[in-house]
Order: structure tokens, then sequence, then C-alpha cells
């Protein structure tokens, strides 16, 4: 085989035309270039033996010429070398069961050269975190994301009895405290997770990005009208720490997700409808979209986790139990949080506009109880063990 | 619970030019200590003080610069011993350097270089210094007399391992302060490459015959069984190791060969007109015979 290189030096990328015509021949099998580049023959003599090639010079034509015998390094690199899966997860074999440690960041699909250093994730089977619908909620999410500067109508007025409005600053309070603990939850579990499932990456990273806005728009709801923000309890934070210290990912997910934003999810669902004022009713309502994506995420790996591993559901059962003892001596929701939901669904002091809003936050909570109690069973839980684990969740919903 | 130490193990000593030595030996002594050879290795801040330790008998094996196995060469003669060169690496073997001008400026022949300045690298680096000196002294100009030589004495002592001496060699040509520069024909392309020369900023005036650099050296007579094993556990690396790999990639080689000595005649004539030895060889060997 020849190479003609013509004036095109080593310094001007002469070497990958090089390497491209020896990745053609065989090991042992020798290529011939010519070229007219100045300092041609002292470059080519350089490269070749770094790279482990073979090179004589012989005449030609009254012109020097370069033979150079292809060497084994770049095969013996590569002889090694495993593929990590591959792209497309819906295909065969894509998504291993136990990748290696070895793979690291390489992308899915890649070629590893072997000897790459041992990473240390410690989520690394597929069972335990594998979600089907993961390529799905995450294109829903790309698609779903809005801005909050344009998606709130933040020019609207709000123009509400002070009472009222320190009622919806207390409750946006509390929650930028539960949207942050969303957001500290799964960026955690992302650090830990093999980078192989990189749609589960993905689906949690856009899942924190989602609390991000959360917190950034009720903070901004919150201060259209006052300098300060509402009050933060030892009971509340008591009953976010639980979740903030879980190590298991199945049990965080469990409670967080699936028990604690379905929660939220009625929650949001409820201030939506009773909204005092315009922009309350769209940064619950935006924030109301993606909660529903984080639970459905939830519910999708868990239930495809409990299918391989059926003691699952015993232990997330008994995380439920022991989050409920951890907090049994806290207050769970504050009183002030409890008092601003029924004062904002009741819109007034008036009597007769407490009483309704009163039993407008009852029906909330039942609602809320009716709506983990069917979670659970989708879980696969039977609806008296469903009730009865709904009824230990916390005080503080999430 | 004891010290680690190995008393019949093989010392190898290396020169530190680069704080990546370590993770060189390092590999090295685990690879060696898997396969049973007890090995350990000291490092030495410079040649010199390596080929004392080496004739001295502190050391086995000694990790030489082609100008450090020619002082080993010459002081195991003086002691009635012989040298031997027992493995190098690939990219030891027919190594050129060139002797480089500006594009845009004469001088177009090596005689045009009479009476001006040539930037060299280390005054003890063979490959940017001994070896093209020794080439232009050949060509009728001296060192000194004929043309002024300019050295960029990074790291003496070490051989002109580091390359910061030819890459200051090159910035002073490009600058106008030197006519010419000499390096290693592998920095001439690494220099190209990272954009330190521009393409046709320079031109080659001579380059040198082919010669070999590293080796490593032993003394008849020291551990022979070690070091036979020691030599085949060298040729035994494999490029398509993974746990080999990384350690070949540190130090420049895709094998190792066996030595051979026919590739240091250039250096041995350029260091035998210009005596550059001869006082450290002189002043050793007393003390070794």
């Amino acid at each position: 085989m020849r190479l003609a290189l013509d004036d095109l030096g080593f310094d001007e990328g002469g070497q990958i035309l090089v390497k491209r015509a020896l990745r053609r021949i065989p090991e042992g099998g020798t290529l011939e270039v010519t070229g007219q580049a100045p300092a041609l023959d002292v470059h080519l003599t350089a490269w070749a033996r770094a790279e482990g090639h073979g090179l004589q010079w012989v005449e030609r034509d009254g012109r020097p010429l370069a033979v150079l015998t292809r060497g084994d390094a770049e095969t013996a690199r590569w002889s090694g070398a495993e593929r990590a899966g591959g792209p497309d997860p819906r295909e065969p074999g894509a998504v291993v069961e136990s990748p290696p440690q070895r793979w690291g960041l390489a992308a899915r699909g890649a070629t590893v050269e072997a000897g790459a250093p041992d990473f240390g994730f410690g989520l690394v089977s597929k069972n335990e975190v594998w979600a089907d619908d993961a390529v799905r909620l995450y294109a829903q999410a790309v698609a779903a994301q809005w801005d909050p500067n344009t998606a709130v109508p933040w020019d609207a007025p709000v123009d509400l009895p002070d009472d009222v409005e320190d009622a919806v600053v207390q409750v946006m309070t509390y929650l930028v405290e539960n949207e942050t603990a969303a957001l500290v939850v799964p960026s955690r579990f992302i650090a830990q997770l093999h980078p192989h499932f990189r749609e589960v990456m993905q689906l949690l990273a856009i899942q924190a990005a989602d609390e991000a806005r959360h917190v950034e728009v009720f903070t901004r709801r919150a201060t259209l009208t006052r300098t300060e923000l509402g009050l933060s309890t030892v009971g509340g934070q008591q009953s976010l720490k639980t979740l903030v210290d879980e190590p298991d990912f199945a049990i965080a997910s469990f409670l967080l997700s699936v028990l604690g934003e379905g929660t939220f999810l009625t929650l949001l669902r409820f201030l939506e409808r009773h909204a005092p004022d315009p922009i309350t009713g769209a940064v619950t309502r935006l924030a109301a979209q993606d909660e529903a994506r984080h639970v459905a995420f939830g519910v999708a790996h868990l239930r495809r986790q409990l299918t391989g591993d059926p003691g699952l559901k015993t232990r997330l059962a008994q995380s439920v139990h022991r989050r409920h003892e951890a907090l049994r001596q806290s207050v769970g929701l504050n009183a002030e949080v409890f008092d601003a939901l029924v004062l904002l669904a009741a819109g007034s002091w008036e009597l007769s506009a407490l009483r309704r809003g009163s039993h407008l936050v009852a029906q909330l909570l039942r609602d809320m109880d009716e709506g983990r109690q069917a979670q659970l069973r989708r879980l696969g839980y039977a609806p008296a063990e469903a009730a009865e684990l709904s009824a230990l969740h916390t005080r503080n919903f999430m | 619970m004891a010290v680690w130490y190995t008393d019949g193990a093989l010392i190898m000593g290396a020169v530190a030019y680069d704080p990546k030595v370590v993770a060189i030996w390092d590999g090295f002594r685990d690879y060696f200590e898997r396969r049973g050879l007890e090995f350990d290795y000291v490092l030495y801040s410079n040649y010199e003080r390596q080929v004392a330790a080496h004739v001295l008998g502190y050391v086995d094996v000694a990790w030489n610069s082609p100008l450090a196995w020619l002082e080993t060469e010459r002081l195991a003669r003086l002691m009635g011993r012989e040298a031997r060169a027992l493995c190098m690496r690939d990219t030891d073997r027919d190594l050129t350097s060139v002797i480089v001008t500006r594009a845009d400026a004469p001088p177009r022949r090596l005689e045009d270089l009479r009476g001006t300045r040539v930037g060299v690298g280390a005054r003890d680096s063979p490959q940017a210094t001994l070896i093209p000196l020794g080439l232009l002294a050949e060509a009728g100009l001296r060192p000194d007399q004929d043309v002024e030589v300019v050295p960029f004495d990074v790291m003496p002592g070490k051989h002109g391992d580091h390359v910061g001496g030819e890459r200051d060699a090159v910035q002073a040509l490009l600058r106008g302060e030197v006519e010419a520069a000499c390096l290693i024909d592998s920095n001439l392309l690494a220099f190209a490459q990272e954009g330190t020369l521009r393409p046709g900023s320079t031109t080659v005036l001579a380059r040198t015959p082919p010669y070999d650099h590293c080796n490593f050296t032993v003394l008849d007579g020291v551990k022979p069984e070690l070091v036979e094993r020691f030599r085949e556990l060298l040729l035994g690396m494999s490029y398509a190791d993974p746990a080999v790999r990384p350690l070949l990639d540190l130090e420049g080689l895709k094998a190792w060969q066996p030595g051979r000595t026919s590739g240091y005649r250039q250096l041995q004539a350029a260091i035998a007109a210009f005596g550059t030895v001869d006082a450290f060889v002189e002043q050793l060997g007393a003390r070794c015979v």
C-alpha cells in the first residue's frame, strides 16, 4: 500500500493520514509513504519509533521512500477491551444487570480499554435502580421544563388581606423547606449511581433541577410582598432529616418519591384549587406537574424491583414503621402551617369561611391518605396493609 | 511485627528527573515481586552519584543514560571488570538529533554556522549537546572556537532527561538569540505538534546518524541469577497486559529489547574529543582501584 502526503507535514496533521492507512493493513504489513514536507523524514522517524512501527528508508526513482511496517501496539492496547453495553436501552443486553466498576464513566456502548481504574459506585445493580419507564419519563421531563420567569404571571395583582398573605408566606416557607429535601435526596444518589444506568441518572438530575425551580418560585412568591419568610420548626426538620439520612436507595425512593411526593402532589393540587391569587395558583400548578413525574418514576422502579426482590416489600413496610417510631416524639406538621392552610382555603376570617376552610383541610388529609393508599396498592400491598402504612406516614406530609 | 526489608533483593538505581519516576519504579517493583523477584530501587538526584554508587557496589543494576553507561564502562575497565547493557527500550534504539535554524534567516549550510551562536540543551545532554556538537566538530566547527555554544542548562547531572533545556534552546532560536538549536528528533516532532514550532518556521540544517539511548547496566558477577530473572521478566512484559501498559506508557516504550552497545560510538567519540567525563572518571576511578 502506498500513501502520498505531498507537502502535508506531521506538524499539520500528516500523522492522521498515516495512522488511517496503517489501520487498513495487517500487522507486519508495509506501507510506503512519500512526501515533500520539510523535516518529514525526522518527524516520521520519531513518530514511528514512539508508536512501535518499523521504518526503513529506501530510494525509489532517485527519491527517499519511507517503508513503514505496522507494529502490534495498537492491537495489543485494545486486545482486552470490553463493550460497555449498548446505547439503546430497548436493545437486549444494552443495560446489563451488574456493570463492572471498571467501566466507570465510559459512555454506555463505548469500547472500554482494559486496566481502567475501579470506581466506587454504590448503586450497581440494575434491579435496584432501573425502570423501563425511565426513558419515557426523562423525555417527558425534558419536554416539560418551564422557565420560572415566563411560566408564572409575576405581574398579576396580589392584594390579599394581611392575614391571608401571611398564611401564603408561611405555606411557601414550608414548601421551600420540603422541596429542598426533595432536591438533596436524589442528588446524593446521583453520585452513587453507576453511570451505566444513564437514563436513571439523567432523570434524577432533572428531578433535582425541578426542585431547584420549585425552591425558586416558592421563594419568589413569598417575597413578593414580604422581606422575611415564615417559620421553620424542629418537628418539620426532624421529619425531613430522616429522609436525608436514609442510605438505602429503594427506601429513600419509597419514603420520598412515593409517599412524600405523592402526599405533596395532593397538597399542591389543593393549593392550586384554593389559591387566593393567580401567582400562588401558577407556582403550585407547575410544581404539581413535575411532582407527578417524580412519583411515577418512584413507583415504576420500585414495582420492577419488587418483582425481582420479594423481601423488599417487607423492608419498605418496616421503613415506614421505623420512621414513624423515630418521629413519634416529634410534632410533625407545625401548627402555623396547618392554620395557614385553613385560612388560605377560607380566604378570610369570616366564621363561615373558616368553617369551610377547616372542612376543606380535613378533606385534604383524607385525600392525601387515599392517594397514599392507592400508591401502596399499586406496589402490591393488600388494602388493609396499605391503610395501616398510610396512617403511619409522617404528619409533616413529605 | 517486623519492618519490611529483604536482604537478598536486586537493587536498582535510577535518576529522579521527574516525580513520575516514583510511580514508574513502584509499579515495576510490584510487577517483579508478583512474579517472585525481590526487587527494590534507590533514586539519585544525578547520574554521576548513581554511577559512583553502582561501581562501589551499592546498587546491582543502574538505569543509565548513554553517558552514564559510558562512564560505567570506563570505570569497570579501570577496575578490571566488565559492564554489560542488559536491556533497553524499543524507543532507545536508532535515535537521531537535529540542528535546526530559522527558516526565514541564514545559515543554509553547516559551514554557515561558523562564528554564530548555537543553542544546546543541558551541558551533559548526549542528545541535545554532546552528539550534535560532535557532529559540528567533525565538520570542522569546534565548540567555543568556531561556534559559540550557548547552553540551556536545565537540571545538570540529569544528562538531558528533562525536556526543558531543548525547549529553551528552540525558543531562543525563535527569538533570534541563537542562530541554531540542537535537539532530539522526537522533540522536534513534539514541539511541532504542541505548537512551540509553527509549521515551516524552522529548517533542519543537519541530522546525526542514528544512536542509542538508555540501558539497564550491570557489572559482571553481581547476583547473576537475579539479574537473569530481571532480564527475563523485562523482556516478557507485554503491552497487551493492562497491568503493565500504564507503566510502559509512563516510561515511553512498547517493548523491552535486549541491550546493545553498538549505538554509543558517536557519543564515545564526542566525549573523547571534549574530555567531558575524564575528570569524573579519574577521580572516582582512584577510589575504586
